[in-house]
């Protein structure tokens, strides 16, 4: 062994009691940061599996126009207006061009047109409002993954039967129905159809389930009382879902219809997001930096108890690069065996959350094991703790072997 | 020549300017038996660490083997220590987590010449010298304050440095191991052409060396 390293672990082993104080105080630090930070990552990732199951990451569709006023000539009076909403469809032309168009820029992945319409479901004399969507069963499976969370029926009798519908398991359980049931609905332009139920689906998100169906495009135009060509929204999924707010960019340029990101959709619900993420790296950062002061305490004290050992080693011909490599080895030792015993210890408590059962529409806690977290967390402690080891260290080197001696 | 100090003169500052040391100059030969004296107070520790190359601020001269000294770095001249000067303190100093043979193998494992098994055999052999070897393997704080002492010469001798140095190296012993240090550094001197130089407040050491060099006032005599 370098008798740098030899002598550094005869000081880590001569102060057995400080250096497990030292050690346990890593331990905790690296712990909870790995553990809250699994938590913040299992929080973002089990609200982005809920988005995507009914958000795409790109929505393409015509946004409203605001009237402008008439073009104002040097000569004229000025005309007062009073803007508002003009007065248009909400279809995309020829919207199978645009999908044709979009399915071939790179990124992409799937792409469909949809309409979406607000309906009634009749329920003898009380009626459930809710919102039917109208797509391509196949291609909408391929976003949604429609499939994973239907409970009964499946997504694929959709496309075999026109006058299909797969319900949320909220109305399936209000209005008492099985799949191969009737189902009666009202859209907003007072058509009225009665469908057979195919599938129904629970996707964890109550106000989803209650409220939500699914058709095929052509039925869905029907409740619209339009022809087939009519599309409200084009849906566009891609490789990375963070890549969205560019991609959309992209897609205004090109299709000249507004293409609005899942980021932008959900700007609330991100806001909120990131300021958790904020508040748990700031928690995690500041208990791991606590726990690097165990370690820069004992290394003072031992500097200070050591100071004749430094000044005979310095006497001997150690140099200061040899002096702060003692230290630091003695440093870096109790947290190595620190953030050892840290993952052990977070590994246990991931373990254990995820069988914690916390109900309503999350289930189980939203924890697992990451191991970019982890591999975070070892490296942020082996450096806090090289740090909190380097500046006893830095002090160690500066020790003059002559005014100790002459004492 | 082992050792050439020219005009050398240091001050303190604190707590007001003092003139510690005032234009020393000597050289010795290797091989050399030499002997620091004179009341305290007088600058002979002082020089012996301008000597040793771990007090920097002097002015003057001072070539060790032929190098020039003044203005090398820190790490130069702790490389210079390392190899070719060996120390024996007056409250002899060890290393007291490690045991005696360890203590004794830390200067030479420090620089890294031979493999850990020689080292040992070496530390082992120069404890066998100084009557030592039945205590290899205590700790170095269980020693009474003569055998540390001696412990502390064997960590000195255990590189073969050119130079050694010693400040007060009888200091804690009595007649009859004052004989025997005496004895082993008048061998290492004479046989093993190893330069000595020791401050000594002892009289008769003094006069059995090969050279006293006295010195009064910051000045030699």
């Amino acid at each position: 062994m370098n008798i740098n390293r030899n002598i550094a672990w005869t000081y880590f082993i001569a102060s057995k009691k400080m250096t497990m104080v030292a050690i346990l105080g890593v331990v905790i630090g690296v712990s909870i940061f790995m553990f809250m930070n699994s938590m913040a990552a299992g929080f973002d990732r089990t609200s982005g599996e809920s988005f995507f199951k009914t958000t795409p990451h790109i929505r393409v569709y015509k946004d409203d126009k605001i009237s402008q006023p008439l073009k104002e000539e040097s000569n004229s009076k000025t005309l007062i207006v009073n803007p508002k909403v003009v007065p248009s469809i909400n279809t995309i032309d020829n919207p199978m061009d645009w999908v044709k168009l979009i399915r071939k820029q790179k990124e992409v992945t799937v792409v469909f047109p949809q309409v979406s319409c607000p309906v009634f479901y009749n329920n003898g004399k009380s009626q459930i409002t809710g919102t039917t969507i109208g797509f391509d069963p196949v291609e909408a499976d391929k976003m949604f993954r429609i499939s994973t969370f239907t409970v009964q029926g499946s997504i694929a009798d959709l496309s075999t039967h026109q006058d299909g519908i797969i319900i949320g398991s909220g109305i399936a359980e209000k209005m008492n129905l099985l799949t191969g049931d009737k189902i009666n609905m009202t859209s907003s332009k007072g058509i009225n159809l009665t469908l057979t139920v195919v599938g129904i689906f629970k996707t964890n998100n109550s106000k989803e389930d209650k409220t939500k169906s699914y058709v095929n495009l052509a039925t869905g135009q029907q409740f619209l009382k339009e022809n087939n060509a009519y599309v409200t929204d084009i849906n566009v999924n891609i490789d990375n879902p963070d890549r969205a707010p560019q991609v959309a960019k992209e897609l205004t340029n090109l299709t000249g219809y507004k293409a609005e990101d899942w980021i932008a959709a959900n700007e609330t619900y991100m806001a909120a997001s990131r300021i958790r993420k904020i508040v748990i790296m700031f928690i995690s950062f500041t208990l791991l930096i606590v726990s690097s002061f165990g370690i820069y305490n004992i290394l003072n004290m031992t500097v200070s108890q050591k100071i004749n050992d430094i000044a005979i080693l310095k006497a001997m011909g150690f140099n200061g690069g040899d002096v702060i490599r003692i230290f630091v080895y003695q440093a870096l030792t109790i947290g190595a065996l620190g953030v050892i015993l840290g993952v052990l210890l977070a590994l246990i408590l991931v373990q254990a959350l995820q069988h914690v059962y916390i109900g309503g529409d999350i289930g189980y806690f939203p924890i697992r094991f990451e191991a970019w977290v982890f591999v975070r967390g070892i490296f942020i402690g082996l450096f806090i703790t090289f740090l909190a080891g380097y500046v006893p260290a830095k002090k160690a080197a500066k020790v003059d072997p002559v005014s100790i001696f002459r004492k | 020549m082992i050792l050439q100090v020219e005009n050398i003169e240091k001050k303190f500052y604190d707590p007001i300017e003092f003139k510690v040391l005032n234009g020393i100059s000597f050289d010795i030969e290797r091989g050399e038996f030499v002997t620091l004296v004179g009341k305290s107070g007088c600058g002979k520790s002082t020089l012996l660490y301008i000597l040793s190359t771990m007090d920097t601020e002097y002015s003057g001269r001072l070539v060790i083997d032929g190098e020039d000294v003044v203005g090398y770095d820190q790490n130069r001249l702790s490389a210079i220590r390392n190899e070719k000067i060996g120390f024996v303190f007056q409250f002899h100093y060890l290393l007291t987590d490690f045991t005696c043979l360890k203590n004794i193998m830390i200067p030479a494992l420090r620089l890294g010449k031979l493999t850990e098994e020689e080292i040992e055999f070496r530390a082992m052999e120069k404890l066998r010298m100084l009557g030592m070897e039945d205590q290899a393997l205590k700790p170095a704080s269980k020693l009474s304050g003569g055998q540390q002492q001696r412990v502390a010469i064997a960590r000195a001798l255990i590189n073969d440095p050119l130079i050694i140095m010693g400040d007060e190296p009888t200091g804690n012993l009595d007649s009859k191991n004052t004989q025997i240090v005496f004895d082993i550094l008048q061998e290492l001197a004479h046989v093993n052409k190893q330069t000595i130089i020791a401050v000594t407040h002892d009289n008769d050491f003094a006069r059995a060396s090969d050279r006293t060099i006295e010195m009064m006032d910051g000045r030699m005599v």
